[in-house]
C-alpha cells in the first residue's frame, strides 16, 4: 500500500514536470514574442531588447526553465501584465471564489445523483430506472451556455427572482451563487448518477444479494447493508475525477455570470496574453486535476478491499 | 475485403454489409430512444444539407436590427409583418438564416474534427495495443498526461497560442481527444490480438499494419461506434463552448456558439437572440447522445 501511494505521487510529480515543460516550451520558447506580449505591441524594439536583457532571457532555455520553475515552486509566478501586480495576488483570491462555488455544487450533486443512480440501479429495466436515465442524458446533453441561457430566461427575465450576473459587487451574496450553480448541478449530476446505476445494477446481479434475499431479509437491508456499500465504491473515484470536468465547467459559467473566479481568470489572461498568469493558472489547474487522480487512485484502492489485500 | 476475388476466405460482400446494416438500423427501431435521437440527428442534417433553400435570407445580409419573432418594423410597408420567424439580431441579421446555416458550420466541422481525433487515436490505439513493449509505455505516458489537463484549460491554451480558425479547432480537438479514444482502442487490441484468426493471419505472413487494420480493427468496431457518437456530441459542445468564450470560428459566418456570444449582453432584452442557437445546439447534441443510448442498448442485447 505504501509503495502504491508513493509510486501514485511519484507519477505525480512526473506529470507536473512534463507539463510545466510542455507549457513552458508553448509560451516561452519565443522570446521576441514574450517581450511584446509584456510591453504591448507598440513598444520599440530598443525597449524590448532592454527588457529581454534586464529578465535574463537571453540566458539558454533550460536555464530559464529551471529559474522558472524554481520561482514558480515558491509561489513567485511573476508580474501579471494585465493587472499589474504578482500573479499570486489575483490568482489565490479568484481561486478562493471557485472552491466555494465548488463547494456548494458538489454539496448539492452528490446526494442528488447518488440517491438517483442508486433508485434507478436498484430495479434495472423498471419505468422509473428508465426516466431518471433519459433525464440524465437530456441533462447532460445541454451544454453550459445554453442552460445558462435557459435558466437566465426563467428565473431573471420571467420570473424575476435572481440576479443575472454574479460580480458580488456588494460582498458576497449566496442569491447570486445560485445561478452558477444550478448550471454547473445540472451538467454533471447526469452523468454521475448514470455511473452510480452501473455500479449499482451489478450489485444488485451478484450472488450474496440474491443470497440476501432468498434469505428472507427485508428488502430494504439488502439494499442498505449489502448493496450500497459495495455499490458506492465505483462513484467515488467518478465524483473525485468530476474536479476536473468542473474546471473545466466553471470557465464557462465564470464568464457567462461574470463571476470573478478562476476560470474567468484563466480566460482572461489567455484572451489578453498575460503569459505568466496563463502558466501559473494552468500549473494550479493540472495541480489541481492531476491531485484529485491520485487521491481518487489511492482511496478506491483503500475501499475495495480485494485490491487492498491482494 | 471489398474485393472478394482477391481474398482467401469468403469475404462479405458489399450487398450482404449494407443488408447487415439496414438489419442494424430495423433493430433500432425496437428502441424508442434510438429512434428519437436518429430522428433529431436526421432533421438537422437535413436543414444542412437544404440550408441555401431553407433559408429565407442571407445569413451575413443585414436588414433591420432589433425585430423580435414573427413581428414587423413599425412603419416600414416594404416588409410585410411576420417575416422574421425568429427575429433579427442586433446587426439585422436573420436569426432563422443564420440558425439554419449554422446547422451546415457544425455539421461540417464537428464530423471531420471527430474522424481526425478518430484517424489518429485509432492509430495509436492499435499501435500500443498489437506492439506492447516501450510503443505502448510511451503512447499511454503521453496519453496520460494529456488527459490529466482539464480539457477546457487545454484547448483554451492551444487556441490562445495558435489562434482561432477552422483548421486550429480540429487540432486541438484532435490533440485532446485522441488520447481517450487511443486508451479504448487499446484495451480492444489487448482483448482481439489472442484470437484464432490474428495468429492465422500471422502464419500467414501478414504485414503488422495490415493484420492490425484489416483483421482487428473491423472487429472492434462495435464499441467504437458508440463511442463515436457520444463524441461527436462533446465535440458540438466543444465547438460551442470555444464559440461561445470567443474562441471560435472568426466572424462572421453564422455559428452557434458565436451567435450565443454576440448577443448574451443583450439576453435580457432580447432573448430571441440567444434561446434559439442554445435550442438549436442543445437538440443535435441531445440527438447524437440519444442514438448513442439505443445504440448501445442494442449492442448490449444480442
Amino acid at each position: 500500500m505504501l509503495i502504491f501511494i508513493a509510486k501514485r505521487f511519484g507519477f505525480m510529480i512526473v506529470t507536473m514536470l512534463v507539463v510545466s515543460i510542455l507549457l513552458f516550451l508553448l509560451l516561452e520558447i519565443n522570446v521576441e514574442g514574450v517581450a511584446t506580449k509584456v510591453l504591448g505591441p507598440y513598444s520599440s524594439q530598443e525597449s524590448r531588447e532592454i527588457w529581454l536583457e534586464k529578465n535574463g532571457y537571453r540566458d539558454p532555455l533550460p536555464e530559464r526553465y529551471v529559474r522558472w520553475l524554481g520561482n514558480a515552486v515558491v509561489g513567485d509566478f511573476g508580474q501579471s501584465v494585465r493587472f499589474k501586480v504578482p500573479v499570486g495576488d489575483v490568482m489565490w483570491p479568484r481561486l478562493w471564489n471557485t472552491a466555494v462555488l465548488g463547494f456548494w455544487v458538489f454539496a448539492i450533486m452528490i446526494p442528488l445523483s447518488l440517491t438517483l443512480g442508486i433508485l434507478a440501479g436498484m430495479r434495472e429495466g423498471s419505468k422509473l430506472d428508465r426516466s431518471i436515465s433519459v433525464t440524465g442524458i437530456v441533462t447532460t446533453s445541454i451544454p453550459e451556455f445554453a442552460s445558462a441561457v435557459f435558466l437566465s430566461a426563467i428565473f431573471v427575465f420571467w420570473l424575476k427572482w435572481l440576479p443575472g450576473t454574479s460580480s458580488m459587487a456588494d460582498g458576497f451574496s449566496f442569491k447570486e451563487l445560485i445561478l452558477p450553480m444550478m448550471v454547473l448541478v445540472i451538467y454533471d449530476f447526469g452523468y454521475v448518477a448514470r455511473m452510480t446505476r452501473a455500479s449499482m445494477a451489478e450489485v444488485m446481479t451478484t450472488h450474496y444479494i440474491r443470497t440476501a434475499v432468498l434469505k428472507g431479509l427485508p428488502y430494504r437491508q439488502v439494499i442498505l447493508k449489502h448493496a450500497l456499500r459495495n455499490a458506492l465504491i465505483a462513484p467515488f473515484t467518478v465524483i473525485m475525477l468530476q474536479v476536473n470536468w468542473l474546471l473545466s465547467g466553471v470557465i464557462v459559467v465564470e464568464f457567462f455570470f461574470a463571476y470573478k473566479g478562476f476560470g474567468a481568470l484563466l480566460l482572461e489572461a489567455s484572451l489578453n496574453q498575460d503569459i505568466f498568469l496563463i502558466e501559473a493558472c494552468a500549473m494550479v489547474a493540472v495541480f489541481v486535476a492531476v491531485g484529485t487522480q491520485t487521491i481518487a487512485d489511492i482511496g478506491y484502492t483503500y475501499l475495495n478491499p480485494r485490491i487492498r489485500f491482494s | 475485403m471489398a474485393n472478394p476475388s482477391t481474398s482467401t476466405m469468403p469475404a462479405p460482400t458489399f450487398g450482404t454489409a449494407l443488408m447487415r446494416a439496414v438489419r442494424s438500423f430495423g433493430l433500432l427501431r425496437e428502441s424508442w430512444v434510438g429512434m428519437i435521437g436518429t430522428a433529431l440527428v436526421l432533421f438537422w442534417v437535413v436543414v444542412a444539407i437544404l440550408a441555401p433553400v431553407l433559408a429565407p435570407f442571407d445569413p451575413n445580409a443585414t436588414l433591420i436590427p432589433f425585430q423580435k419573432p414573427g413581428t414587423a418594423f413599425a412603419g416600414n410597408d416594404t416588409i410585410p409583418p411576420g417575416t422574421f420567424w425568429l427575429g433579427t439580431d442586433q446587426l439585422g441579421r436573420d436569426i432563422l438564416s443564420r440558425v439554419i446555416w449554422g446547422s451546415q458550420t457544425v455539421l461540417i466541422y464537428a464530423p471531420l474534427a471527430t474522424l481526425s481525433a478518430y484517424t489518429v487515436g485509432i492509430l495509436m490505439g492499435l499501435a500500443a495495443g498489437y506492439f506492447r513493449g516501450w510503443i505502448d509505455d510511451l503512447l499511454s505516458r503521453i496519453a496520460d498526461i494529456i488527459l490529466s489537463f482539464p480539457v477546457l484549460v487545454l484547448y483554451i491554451i492551444i487556441i490562445a497560442t495558435i489562434g482561432a480558425s477552422g483548421l486550429n479547432i480540429i487540432i486541438a480537438i484532435t490533440f485532446a481527444s485522441a488520447p481517450g479514444i487511443m486508451r479504448i482502442v487499446r484495451g480492444l487490441v489487448l482483448d482481439l490480438r489472442n484470437r484464432d484468426y490474428v495468429a492465422a493471419a500471422q502464419t500467414r505472413g501478414e504485414g503488422a499494419w495490415r493484420i492490425m487494420l484489416v483483421e482487428i480493427l473491423p472487429n472492434a468496431r462495435g464499441p467504437l461506434i458508440v463511442d463515436s457518437c457520444l463524441r461527436l456530441g462533446y465535440v458540438i459542445i466543444t465547438i460551442g463552448v470555444l464559440g461561445f468564450l470567443g474562441l471560435g470560428l472568426p466572424p462572421p459566418d453564422p455559428d452557434w456558439g458565436g451567435m450565443i456570444n454576440e448577443t448574451r449582453a443583450m439576453a435580457l432584452a432580447f432573448p430571441h437572440m440567444v434561446i434559439y442557437p442554445c435550442i438549436a445546439i442543445s437538440s443535435l447534441i441531445l440527438g447524437f447522445n440519444l442514438l448513442a443510448d439505443g445504440l448501445r442498448e442494442i449492442s448490449l442485447r444480442d
